[in-house]
């Protein structure tokens, strides 16, 4: 998504002002995209140009960082994130069920959001609270011991 | 805050902290762990602070807010010192009663005890709960006690003693030997003898004097939390044990590599790192002895290949986390091209205890080859959901039944899974199977970080087999072409096997390509990849066959292979089934009995979730 000329400058100012939180190191490439992301609730395109272009690294690195960790998006996140847990544990008491429920109540796949950007659906690998698996977190709030009856009251809200 | 200069000081300021504390003086220790926090315990906490303010008791209760007490199933939990009562699944409308209750110290709330399912006897005190007896917890067990915002409470229970032995009693050499002694060995899956890696590392050359220590918190396998819970909870010790190795291997700079899913972790660490430097444990001269070290903490970007040294340390230096050939091993090359030292947080936080009390008391714990304990976490199909610390050596029957408290719903154990994604599963017949490195890599499992999931005759061993090459798939980096394109083909003849279109040499294939895949792979991830499917082959080889000749899933897990019908016995006809079903599946009239047609259902289970009366089978 490209953004106007006012918001590249923009960009570049909030970019700025966290690089120079990190000392303009090239090492700290992740931690500055983590701060650059939790701004703008993902990584604009003008974003990264200006990570890469402030810390005197090639384009395709900062890309390659963005690309592989899983906590960054290069799209826009919808208002409400619905994290379905995957772990082993949720996984063996049924989380499957349950994506595919709450896949089919938001018509959208893992990965995506709804075209009213109101829901974005995302999974994970363990949340680490496994004596509540399954479990659904809608906008950081748990939803434990989850079943494909229960999908329709958690995402009501 | 005033600079502890010396080691007199730091046990002047311990005997100062000691004399303030009032042993009698009610302490009200309530869990903020993960689990617990998901069970709302804040909110308990909040109201326990309110009540105490309410009931003018401020000087007369301390409330803590602890990481993890473990036994995560019951939460949240509440335990009342200095009687250690043991309070579960407490709630808001409790709080006035358990202030009340502190402070006149007999009066225990009964309807918040444990009570044991066999024996229906309550447990007033946490060693009574069958949960904790046969743990031994010299690691994870003062989280309950410890506000780990508070430095002092970990001086309290001898915290940085050790430190202060090492620095002005100890060569670096002498601290070598004596972890060696004991026989610790790495927690973060690879068992590999600590002493020797620092040896190493010391060993190795560096041009200009610099080494790197680093704590591996990146823990991404799925159902295993022991590292979060330790670094939340009691980071001090995990702090103590990395500048412990730092002396010992001559290193002055260190890193924590922890997930960025770990918001508390960070915020709890970076706090302890704070109040560490404050008071001189920590930066140039710690405690006046001339050895310097300083520690960064530096978040990971979420990807499990990470967990691996070399493409640790790649993300480290700001690239994208993935391996190389370890022809030259990182103890020799690591960070920057320095000699770097790996190791995890449940190991570094064993350290301070070795020194503390040592190696001979420590090497005692354990079996031959293993030493110590392993803090396990416990998930999946069984009672007592947590984290537990046992001595290596404790059989799995143990784990599973005396401290797991067994299978829910009355189910029949099948197996349990260990080492996370690249581990194996085992089966009961292996269930009298002591726990240690050894025994577990023998059965063709490993120990990992410690991940420990149960499953029951519901659990189709097929279908986990799948989900774990799925994850890996995932998380493969892609760099090694085994690895990559290799997992990928087993992942489509798994697919194609829970599908029912499975073919009779799948099995032979899959056990072929596995093997290639562990021979071939650039690193651990790859190497160890195929373990969930060749250990399923092993153990559960008819279910695999089941899949491939009868078309039928005989855990009724595998979608594509199950029917769900109603039970004409069971069905009152009450329709609710009929008015939650997506598809509009399900007809019949009032009071008469229902019935599914399969062309339209989707299987997505809302009608046997919804069904008050179990009427709806899988099959």
């Amino acid at each position: 998504m490209r953004i106007g000329a006012y918001e590249i400058m923009n960009a570049y100012e909030t970019v700025k002002a966290i690089v120079d939180r990190y000392g303009g190191k090239h090492d700290s490439v992740i931690a500055i995209l983590q701060d650059v992301q939790s701004e703008y609730n993902y990584l604009p395109e003008d974003a990264l140009r200006a990570v890469a272009s402030q810390l005197g690294l090639p384009l395709i690195q900062v890309y390659g960082v963005a690309t592989f960790f899983k906590a960054f998006s290069l799209k826009p996140r919808g208002e409400h994130v619905v994290h379905v847990c995957l772990g082993t544990a949720c996984h063996v008491r049924g989380a499957p069920a349950v994506l595919d429920e709450v896949k089919r109540r938001l018509g959208i796949e893992a990965g995506e959001t709804t075209e009213d950007m109101r829901f974005s659906l995302e999974t994970v690998n363990c949340l680490g609270a496994c004596a509540l698996g399954p479990i659904l977190v809608v906008d950081g709030e748990y939803h434990g011991q989850m079943s494909p009856g229960k999908v329709k009251k958690a995402l009501r809200k | 805050m005033k600079k502890l200069r010396t080691a007199v000081e730091l046990e002047q300021w311990r005997d100062q902290i000691l004399s303030q504390h009032r042993a009698e003086k009610p302490c009200i220790s309530i869990c903020g762990g993960t689990g617990c926090h998901a069970y709302r315990s804040e909110d308990v906490a909040d109201a326990l602070a309110e009540e105490i303010e309410r009931q003018g008791l401020n000087g007369e209760v301390e409330l803590k807010v602890t990481g993890c007490h473990g036994f995560c199933e019951r939460g949240p939990l509440v335990a009342i010192y200095p009687q250690k009562i043991f309070y579960q699944r407490v709630t808001r409308d409790d709080v006035p009663e358990i202030v009340a209750g502190a402070i006149m110290k007999r009066k225990i709330i009964n309807r918040l005890l444990y009570v044991d399912p066999v024996s229906g006897k309550k447990a007033k005190f946490e060693h009574e709960v069958p949960f904790y007896k046969k743990q031994q917890r010299l690691v994870f067990g003062n989280n309950g006690i410890i506000d780990p915002k508070n430095v002092e409470d970990y001086m309290a229970i001898a915290g940085y003693s050790a430190l202060s032995k090492v620095l002005f009693e100890m060569q670096p050499e002498g601290v070598i030997e004596e972890v060696r002694k004991a026989g610790l060995r790495g927690r973060g899956g690879g068992g590999f003898p600590t002493a020797r890696k620092w040896e190493e590392c010391r060993n190795a050359p560096s041009s200009d004097g610099i080494r790197y220590v680093i704590c591996n918190a990146d823990e991404g396998d799925p159902g295993a939390y022991m590292d979060r819970s330790l670094l939340e909870g009691n980071p001090h010790s995990v702090i103590e044990g990395m500048i412990i190795g730092a002396y010992a291997i001559g290193s002055h700079y260190g890193y924590v590599y922890v997930r960025h899913e770990y918001p508390l972790a960070v915020t709890n660490l970076s706090m302890a790192l704070e109040r560490a430097r404050a008071y001189g444990l920590l930066g140039e001269d710690i405690l006046g002895s001339g050895f310097g070290f300083d520690i960064k903490i530096s978040r990971g970007g979420g990807a499990f290949v990470c967990g691996e040294s070399t493409a640790l340390m790649a993300s480290l230096e700001g690239m994208t986390g993935e391996p190389r050939p370890k022809h030259i091993h990182t103890v020799v090359s690591g960070l920057n091209g320095k000699p770097s030292n790996l190791n995890n947080v449940e190991t570094w936080a064993n350290v301070p205890l070795i020194i503390n009390r040592g190696a001979d008391w420590y090497s005692q714990i354990g079996t031959e080859g293993s030493k110590g304990t392993k803090i396990f976490s416990l998930v999946g199909k069984i009672n007592n959901t947590g984290l537990v610390e046992v001595p290596m050596g404790i059989t799995l029957r143990e784990i599973i039944y005396d401290i797991g408290g067994g299978i829910p719903n009355g189910k029949k154990f099948k197996a349990v899974q260990t080492g996370g994604p690249s581990g194996g599963c085992i089966p009961e017949s292996l269930i009298d199977l002591p726990v240690d490195f050894d025994r577990l890599t023998e059965v063709g499992s490993m120990m990992g970080s410690g991940g420990m999931i149960v499953m029951d005759e519901d659990t189709c061993m097929v279908d986990i087999a799948r989900y774990f090459i799925k994850f890996l798939t995932e998380e493969s980096c892609g760099k090694c072409v085994p690895c990559r394109e290799g997992l990928d083909r087993m992942l489509d003849i798994l697919t194609d096997i829970t599908e029912g279109k499975g073919k009779e040499e799948d099995i032979e294939l899959l056990e072929e390509l596995g093997g290639v895949i562990k021979e071939t792979s650039l690193c651990a991830l790859g190497g160890t990849a195929p373990n969930p499917v060749l250990s399923t082959i092993r153990y559960f080889r008819d279910e695999y066959e089941a899949h491939i000749r009868e078309r039928r899933c005989p855990a009724g897990v595998c979608k594509a292979l199950i029917t769900f019908s109603i039970d004409e016995d069971k069905c009152t006809g009450c329709g609710v089934c009929a008015r939650e079903c997506p598809q509009g599946a399900i007809t019949g009239e009032k009071k008469n009995l229902h019935v599914i047609d399969q062309d339209k259902c989707i299987k997505c289970g809302l009608c046997r979730d919804n069904c008050k009366f179990e009427a709806i089978l899988v099959s």
